[in-house]
């Protein structure tokens, strides 16, 4: 049958046409579109690979960030404490320095009482032998005969010496 | 440059719609002139007689009709009375290259330069003196046509690549997109899977294989174009190009394979051996035929369709007719994809089955 019988001129055309179809092709459309579409995916590869990266460096770094807060928190406290602790113990200190000089200062002041009472006595009891011994000496020296104006004189002087 | 590739298609489809009015026109004339012409056709062609005899009403054949469609010819006949007259080229040995136009067959022998133009079976160029042997290599229809195709998958490619140059790296645009989505497609689920890692290397040929075939399928759709993917001389060059890439980069299991399959006794090779050989070339042999009665089969049922009209004489029948024309050329244009996909994919199979090198699992399952 003819249509079974290929025609030599449409085989040769066909082979020629073809050919050159496919080198024309291949240099003219299929390599620039080829790069254009191999590079467009590779672009967006990379931008997918880069948001990836940049994500995993995100929560890298909110970790880091979250690291750092609780190592800040943690030495604020440790520094309040310490600082709390030392005003303590300056307090303390101060209160037992303050109780130690008082009861210095209450010892000595003690100590001057006691020593003014001492001498305050023995002042007195020097004052009351040199009164009685004065007394016995006016009580002598006057001779009173009657008994009452010595009791007069005795009260009178007793007075004189309260009033001292 | 997209506009206008554009522009020159609405024009081009708008040409086709105009121009495409004759041919309806010429359908529905009353068979008698295209009879007339096969008329005289067979008279030269028996060369028994010089002078035109008396307008009888020729019984219309259908057969004929068809076939002077679907092969191929010297001259473009868009629609009757248009024609365009192709050059002619001859090669013989005492002559050497001869060129002339078709139309100077244009005379009541058919006959130039010691030349006749026969139309039995097919529309050939003999001598005169049968003695001499001729090689015809003119610009028939179907070269015509291919030549076509070939300017129309160059601009419309060449525009694609511009587009890729001219905006790099950003995101394709109008028919830049379109044909991306097509070239992706062969690319990521015709190429690559079947053909392996080295795909790149087949890419361009499958590639312009696909569109080729696909703008002549399609094409050849177009009233009056030429019948060209239903021809076997088409498909015979592309089934050839795909066997002769086959065989030039097969690898060495694939050869080993041939002559001594494996895990055959040895007692069946006389057997296998030739059934291995007949099986390489029915693979592209299938892809010629395939191809070509698809084609050829589509255009013969709608000028089937069409002949009904003519041989039922009835104006009636023509919407009808025309229903199921349409419904066949929705189904004819899904067979231009798929056949230009299935040729594109087969060839893909066969380059995929030579070159791969899984052949050594096949040994370990052997010992």
């Amino acid at each position: 049958m003819s249509l079974l019988t290929p025609a030599i001129g449409l085989l040769f055309w066909m082979l020629v046409v073809f050919l050159l179809l496919v080198v024309v092709l291949r240099a003219y459309a299929w390599k620039p579109i080829i790069a254009g579409l191999k590079d467009r995916e590779h672009e967006i590869q990379s931008a997918l690979d880069l948001a990836q990266q940049t994500k995993a460096e995100m929560v890298k770094l909110q970790a880091d960030n979250a690291k750092q807060l609780a190592e800040a928190n943690a030495a604020r406290d440790r520094i309040i404490r310490e600082a709390k602790d030392a005003a303590d113990h300056m307090i303390a200190e101060a209160r037992e320095k303050a109780t130690v000089e008082g009861q210095k200062v209450l010892e000595s002041a003690r100590e001057t009482i006691r020593n003014e009472q001492q001498a305050a006595i023995s002042q007195m009891k020097k004052e009351v032998a040199t009164l009685s011994l004065q007394i016995a000496e006016q009580v002598l020296r006057r001779e009173l005969s009657d008994k009452a104006s010595q009791e007069k004189l005795v009260a009178e002087l007793a007075s004189n010496a309260r009033m001292n | 440059m997209l506009i206008h590739i554009r522009r020159y298609l609405k024009v081009a489809l708008v040409a086709t719609l105009l121009v495409s009015n004759p041919l309806w026109a010429q359908h529905n004339d009353s068979p008698g002139p295209h009879g007339e012409v096969v008329d005289e056709i067979e008279q030269s062609g028996h060369e028994d007689t010089t002078s035109q005899e008396g307008h009888e009403e020729e019984e219309f054949n259908i057969g004929e009709m068809i076939m002077h469609h679907i092969a191929d010819s010297h001259e473009w006949e868009y629609a009757h009375g248009l024609v365009i007259p192709l050059p002619v080229i001859l090669y013989s040995q005492d002559r050497g290259v001869e060129a002339f136009m078709s139309s100077k067959f244009h005379n009541p022998q058919h006959e130039y330069n010691g030349y006749l133009l026969t139309h039995d079976d097919k529309e050939v160029i003999v001598p005169v003196d049968e003695s001499r042997t001729v090689y015809d290599f003119s610009i028939t229809k179907n070269v015509a046509s291919m030549l076509l195709s070939a300017i129309i998958l160059i601009l419309i490619f060449g525009t694609v690549a511009g587009a890729y140059k001219s905006r790099p790296g950003k995101a394709p645009r109008g028919f830049q997109s379109a044909m991306e989505i097509i070239i992706l497609f062969i690319r990521d689920e015709v190429v690559k899977p079947n053909i392996g890692p080295t795909y790149e290397k087949y890419l361009p040929y499958m590639l312009t294989l696909f569109f080729f075939i696909l703008i002549n399928n399609l094409l050849g759709l177009l009233p009056g174009a030429a019948n060209l993917t239903g021809n076997i001389a088409i498909t015979l060059t592309l089934a050839v190009l795909t066997f002769v890439i086959v065989h030039i980069n097969a690898n060495k299991h694939y050869y080993m394979h041939l002559f001594k399959p494996t895990g055959v006794p040895v007692a069946l090779l006389p057997v296998m051996v030739p059934v291995e050989i007949v099986g390489v070339f029915m693979k592209p042999f299938s892809l010629m035929v395939r191809l070509f009665a698809n084609i050829t089969a589509g255009h013969i049922i709608l000028l089937s369709l069409f002949g009904l009209i003519f041989i039922f004489k009835s104006i009636y029948l023509a919407p009808v007719v025309s229903l199921f024309a349409l419904f066949m050329n929705f189904i004819e244009i899904m067979v231009a994809f798929i056949q230009a996909f299935i040729f594109t994919l087969l060839s893909c199979m066969y380059i995929g089955s030579a070159i791969e090198d899984n052949h050594e699992a096949d040994h370990g399952i052997g010992h």
